[in-house]
């Protein structure tokens, strides 16, 4: 049974005052536009231009490497500099394609000219394939490939992430308030991709407006559902969602599509509805700049290609100098130690602290306080765990079901010896995994 | 060209200042260790402040002592092993503290100095420190005190209040109860009695005890069911049957409160799961049991948090929680 919301989890200070009430505006980008041919999971796409030739804005520039990969459009027009590796969020150099823009804007067909209710589930799949959609949450997992699973007349739930339970991320919520009714109809062209499925926005409750304003924007539509969440991290964990919503339990080992789920994020939907009525590729995001060391914390749509550092110019610049610059969120998202990086499918956020919280404390032995056992949303023993994987006990940290993490950080949050217990975890979680790819 | 180059050195200057990055989660809870054991001596203070009222100035000094012996020796084990020090992080004047009021009030000043070094360097240090000890390293030091000078252990004796001219003997009212002697159940439970520093009022200890269970320091889980299946224990077995009175001595005497809420809980040597813990609990509460209703002595407490916390191993090994979705991987 549904119970809306997870066993554990905490209740970190959520920073989103500072953002949310600032309604999304565009930035126009400036300067050259860097294209990772890695956004995403899956193989890397293949660049499909050349230097010095000229692109359109919504051309494809990179065409997807496989199966599980994803092509990449120019956001803008302009001419090809360079096909070089460039520094991106990861910390990693990788293969980019540079596009000076000419800030003429000029656009490329769309994806398709056929009407949505014209198209056959197939074509409808095909075009979300083509748009170069993935999941815009953080994990940048190929939506078209979780819209086919094996058994599609298995999928009985199509579940929208309203969760949006990362602290100072208000991304999601400025979407769903500005753009609702792409939102439905984004979820209408997904569940009509499964015979009887149901379709759930599912919302934390911290964001009442937008519940009130979803339901109101569904009451008509005999298979879709708002359902309210108990304000909790992680509560946008895949896992944990699909529990909060059905009452339905899975594990590392198996997919959503094992428990008749198809999860996706808000920024998620909105492309594919874009993508599938009007033929546009994913090409901008909304990305939440804040933090208590930006100026002017702000929500913006951004194209994809841009680099970080003009984010923070549109957001008024520095109070303070920032002692650390995150990508994503303070929970899961990454630190970099450059901000001249440039904007993908997956930034969700730039967040600016002035405090380092973490170069703060000096981790210490565990006193086996068990506050990690009590917060961890996959019921392991976080401090077991990271004991095991620090002294390489292979055995045991598969005994302690280690492979079962989310990486959700929970755990190094709440420890009072301020161990770094997920990062422990997550080094040989990676480990296992590509031992096992092997 | 021009271009390129402030490109480059923009890049170089950028180099150069690198700025930090850590794995996440970026951001950390306010609690320290530290802070969880101010919070335990806090709650002790209720008891450890109507010990030394209740036992005149000795009380204090002997507390003092414990509490000196136990940092002092923390700090110089660490000076002279060549570690990090950690005797800042206040576990050190919580085992103190616990050992002081686990002494009656007759022993002389070089036994709590005695303990305190044997709960830190052989209990503690020499296992590895902070949350390596097996067994609660206050308790360790008290029965290794017991078996080594017993004549002084048991002894107690006391002198009421300050400057009280009237030496008061005599066993503790457990003892008393369970040779069928009389007691005051009310003077046991505000703690006029006889006892060691910190055992007798179980009303302070109590209020101490609420206070780390609303302050999420500890959980309900080991107090409770340890209380709750001592009590079945004794109402079954004690010959006694439901006497409330009697029932109400085994709650208030032989320093029940103070192992319930302050000893079985500690975080190092009780096990991490809840479900272990209520097992745990529940095998402390038998144990005490049959020790005071069985052994020819009438406290066990002590005893029996000692053996349970050999036993936490093995409940951890049998109590490994299931992982979110296990039950549908067995079936798949």
């Amino acid at each position: 049974m549904a119970g809306f919301t997870f066993r554990g989890g905490i209740h970190p200070y959520d920073g989103k005052a500072l953002s949310r009430e600032k309604a999304i505006t565009e930035i126009m980008p400036k300067g050259e536009m860097v294209y990772p041919v890695s956004q995403h999971i899956g193989a890397p796409a293949k660049p499909i231009v050349q230097k010095g030739q000229r692109v359109l804005m919504g051309e494809c520039i990179a065409e997807a490497g496989g199966f599980v990969s994803a092509p990449v459009y120019s956001s803008v027009s302009g001419t090809v500099k360079a096909i070089e590796k460039r520094r991106t969020v990861s910390g990693d150099m990788t293969d980019c394609i540079i596009i000076e823009n000419d800030g003429l804007d000029e656009k490329a067909a769309p994806l398709t000219a056929r009407k949505y209710e014209e198209m056959s589930r197939g074509e409808v799949l095909e075009v979300i394939q083509k748009a170069g959609i993935v999941g815009m949450g953080g994990a940048g997992f190929p939506t078209h490939v979780k819209l086919s699973p094996k058994a599609p007349e298995k999928i009985d739930t199509v579940i929208v992430n309203c969760a949006e339970c990362e602290p100072y991320l208000t991304s999601d919520y400025r979407k769903m308030l500005e753009e609702p009714d792409r939102l439905v109809k984004g979820l209408q062209i997904e569940t009509g991709l499964f015979a009887g499925a149901r379709g759930v926005l599912a919302v934390e409750d911290n964001k009442p407006d937008c519940i009130a304003l979803l339901k109101e924007k569904v009451k008509d539509i005999p298979n879709i559902t708002v359902v309210a969440l108990k304000t909790k991290y992680p509560q946008g964990s895949e896992r944990q969602l699909i529990y909060a919503v059905t009452g339905r339990e899975i594990n590392a080992a198996m997919l959503p599509a094992d428990a008749g789920c198809i999860v996706n994020n808000v920024d998620t939907v909105i492309a594919v509805c874009n993508a599938v009525t009007e033929g546009e590729p994913l090409m901008h995001r909304i990305v939440t700049v804040t933090g208590d060391a930006v100026k002017d914390p702000r929500n913006f749509k951004v194209r994809t290609g841009t680099d970080y550092a003009e984010l923070i110019e549109a957001a008024g610049g520095f109070v303070t100098e920032p002692a650390k610059i995150i990508s994503g969120g303070p929970m899961m998202g990454i630190s970099l130690f450059d901000l001249h990086v440039p904007v993908t499918k997956i930034s969700s956020a730039l967040l600016c602290m002035s405090v380092d919280e973490v170069a703060k404390w000096e981790p210490s032995a565990c006193i086996n306080c068990g506050r990690c056992v009590e917060v961890c949303p996959s019921r392991l023993v976080p401090s077991h765990l990271a004991d095991h994987a620090e002294h390489f006990n292979e055995e045991e940290f598969l005994r302690y079901y280690g492979m079962e993490c989310v990486e959700c950080g929970s755990c190094s949050y709440v420890c009072p010896a301020k161990r770094q217990l997920a990062q422990s975890i997550r080094t040989m979680r990676k480990l296992q995994l590509a031992k096992r790819k092997k | 060209m021009e271009e390129k180059n402030n490109v480059a050195g923009e890049q170089e200057k950028s180099a150069k200042k690198l700025r930090s990055v850590s794995p996440t989660p970026h951001i950390r809870d306010k609690a320290t260790t530290r802070g969880i054991m101010g919070m335990v001596v806090l709650a002790l203070m209720p008891a450890a402040l109507y010990g030394i009222w209740h036992f005149g100035p000795k009380a204090l000094l002997l507390l003092v002592l414990s509490i000196a012996a136990c940092v002092g020796s923390e700090w110089g084990f660490e000076k002279l092993t060549k570690q990090k020090n950690t005797a800042g992080d206040l576990s050190a004047v919580v085992t103190g503290l616990l050992l002081g009021m686990n002494l009656p009030v007759a022993v002389p000043w070089w036994m709590p100095v005695l303990g305190g070094c044997f709960a830190i360097i052989v209990v503690k240090m020499l296992f590895g420190g902070l949350g390596q000890n097996f067994m609660n390293p206050a308790l360790g030091a008290r029965c290794f005190l017991v078996l080594s000078f017993s004549k002084y252990m048991t002894d107690f004796s006391y002198r009421p209040g300050w400057g009280g001219a009237d030496v008061v003997s005599g066993a503790t009212p457990l003892a008393a109860a369970k040779n069928g002697e009389a007691y005051d159940l009310m003077q046991m439970f505000l703690g006029n009695e006889g006892g060691t520093i910190g055992e007798t009022s179980a009303l302070a200890l109590l209020i101490g005890g609420i206070f780390l269970l609303l302050s999420g320091v500890i959980t309900w889980h080991v107090s409770v069911c340890y209380i709750a299946s001592l009590l079945a224990f004794v109402l079954l077995f004690s010959g006694h049957g439901a006497d409330l009175s009697c029932l109400g001595a085994q709650l208030c005497g032989g320093g029940l409160m103070l192992g319930a809420f302050f000893m079985a809980t500690d975080y190092v040597t009780r096990p991490i799961t809840r479900k272990g813990q209520v097992i745990y609990g529940i095998f402390l509460g038998v144990l005490t049991g049959i020790f005071r209703v069985f052994a020819p002595g009438a406290e066990g407490v002590s005893y029996a948090i000692i053996i349970g916390n050999l036993l936490v191993p093995l409940i951890e090994r049998v109590t490994l929680p299931k992982h979110f979705g296990y039950r549908k991987q067995q079936k798949a």
